[in-house]
């Protein structure tokens, strides 16, 4: 049995709270790049290099790469040879929160859902704790923004609708997502599971790094189908016009019930922030 | 093709009629930040005949929640949040006096059709770059709804702060016509 104290747990979520808020991951950057070079209209282009520049600002000066820091999104692997010592763990990554984003200047987003009211330190956290082999812990931080969760749905998709109505309603969430969820995002997919484990897995394929792909081939060809026809559709860099609309596509999949067919769709933005560390 | 215009505001008709979806802008002077929660309170305070916390009259709203200022600067992260959420609020403060507002997003049909009709403007930011947008920005100062945090109305002074024109005084749409030009399926 390891002993970890808790204070170790809200020391590494606060410094991932503002790691991930200020430094673009290197595949985002990688893949700005990469689209540049692809990208038809001259105006994407420019987008994508204000993209670019913005990310410089935010790294030189520790300032958030968005406004909106999001809500903070926690992954929590825990080994299950691990022992929290000093407090409860969930306590200590709220905790965690809440020093982030007040040490890094975060905006806080959390309100009362009803009366609006800003509850002032960005708690509570979106825990996803999984008890896993061995004796490590892996948090991750994946700040969420509002304007691209805004348009993520779940779907209970008829067995018989199949992955051609899988590929239409995704086109579909994307088209009218149009502008709104700051492309060029990633969409998350989630497939199968259940109602709750279709959007748990949609977020979760939103962590996998650009550039990568789903180890089944026949996933990784339908995210290679996926990834090409929205870049048809041409909303592009900022929703200005262009071909670059998506960075990726990154889809999960799980069994499901005969009688169901689960879809989520996780759209991210295009700044994909997360960060992880391992204890 | 697309020109690079600088403006300042207060806006006036004439200087909102000439521009055109597409048109590069360089925006000078004093803007408000509003976001939902302050829509809604304006919203509430025109149902009463109250006076206003600013001046509608030519003004620009900018649909922001800045992050916190750090020491020395005037202001956070400061990029646009999704305009549609103020669509139900937006055509009441056009056709009282306000001429522009900053944003990402498409708009509904009432509120292109109100820039239209009273000669007004719908800017887009590029949303996701708080950091660089934060550059254009001078000063800020809270000037009511303190308690809304993030949401609280802010004057904000700006200079040169890019922008692109997204709805016109003629109908024009950059959304709608940049997918229409890039896409390449029906």
């Amino acid at each position: 049995m390891r002993e970890i104290p808790v204070s170790e747990v809200t020391e590494t979520v606060a410094r991932l709270c503002v790691e991930a808020n200020t430094d673009l991951g290197a595949d985002v950057e990688e893949a700005f790049r990469r689209m540049k070079e692809t990208e038809v209209s001259p105006t994407g282009k420019e987008v994508l290099d204000l993209l670019l520049k913005n990310a410089r600002i935010a790294r030189e000066e520790r300032m958030p790469i968005c406004q909106d820091t999001g809500l903070a999104v926690v992954f929590i692997d825990v080994g299950q040879d691990v022992h929290f010592t000093g407090g409860d763990l969930e306590g200590a990554i709220h905790e965690g929160v809440r020093r982030g984003y007040e040490k890094g200047y975060l905006r806080k987003s959390t309100c009362h859902p009803f009366t609006r009211k800003n509850l002032g330190d960005n708690t509570p956290a979106i825990i996803h704790t999984h008890i896993v082999p061995g004796d490590r812990v892996r948090i991750t931080v994946e700040p969420k923004g509002g304007g691209s969760e805004n348009m993520s749905r779940v779907v209970m998709l008829a067995p018989a609708e199949g992955v051609e109505g899988i590929k239409a309603y995704i086109l579909q969430r994307v088209r009218e997502s149009g502008s709104n969820p700051c492309p060029p995002i990633v969409v998350g997919v989630g497939i199968g599971g259940t109602f709750e484990r279709a959007a748990l897995l949609a977020k979760k394929a939103t962590l996998r790094p650009i550039g990568t792909e789903n180890p089944d081939p026949e996933l990784a060809a339908l995210e290679a189908e996926l990834l090409e026809k929205i870049n048809q559709i041409g909303i592009g860099p900022g929703g200005l016009g262009g071909k670059t609309t998506a960075l990726a596509v990154h889809i999960e999949m799980m069994p499901c019930h005969i009688a169901s067919l689960p879809l989520a769709v996780n759209i991210q933005c295009h700044a994909g922030r997360h960060k992880e560390a391992v204890l | 093709m697309s020109r690079e215009i600088r403006l300042q505001t207060p806006l006036t008709d004439e200087a909102v009629t000439p521009l055109r979806a597409g048109d590069r802008v360089l925006l000078n002077g004093t803007v408000y930040t509003a976001r939902d929660a302050a829509h809604k309170r304006l919203i509430a305070l025109m149902d009463d005949n109250q006076p206003l916390p600013f001046d509608l009259k030519g003004a620009v709203i900018y649909y922001v929640g800045p992050a916190p200022a750090p020491p020395g600067k005037p202001i956070g992260s400061a990029g646009p949040t999704t305009s549609y959420r103020m669509d139900p609020f937006a055509p009441r403060l056009i056709a009282a006096g306000l001429k522009g507002m900053i944003g990402k997003g498409n708009r509904s049909s009432e509120v292109i059709e109100a820039i239209r009709r009273y000669k007004a403007v719908y800017f887009g930011a590029i949303g996701g770059t708080g950091a660089l947008i934060a550059k254009s920005i001078v000063s800020s100062e809270i000037i009511a709804y303190e308690d809304l945090g993030p949401e609280a109305i802010r004057r904000i002074e700006v200079r040169d702060l890019p922008l692109f024109v997204i709805n016109d005084t003629v109908g024009g749409d950059l959304y709608q016509e940049g997918m229409k030009r890039y896409a390449q399926a029906p």
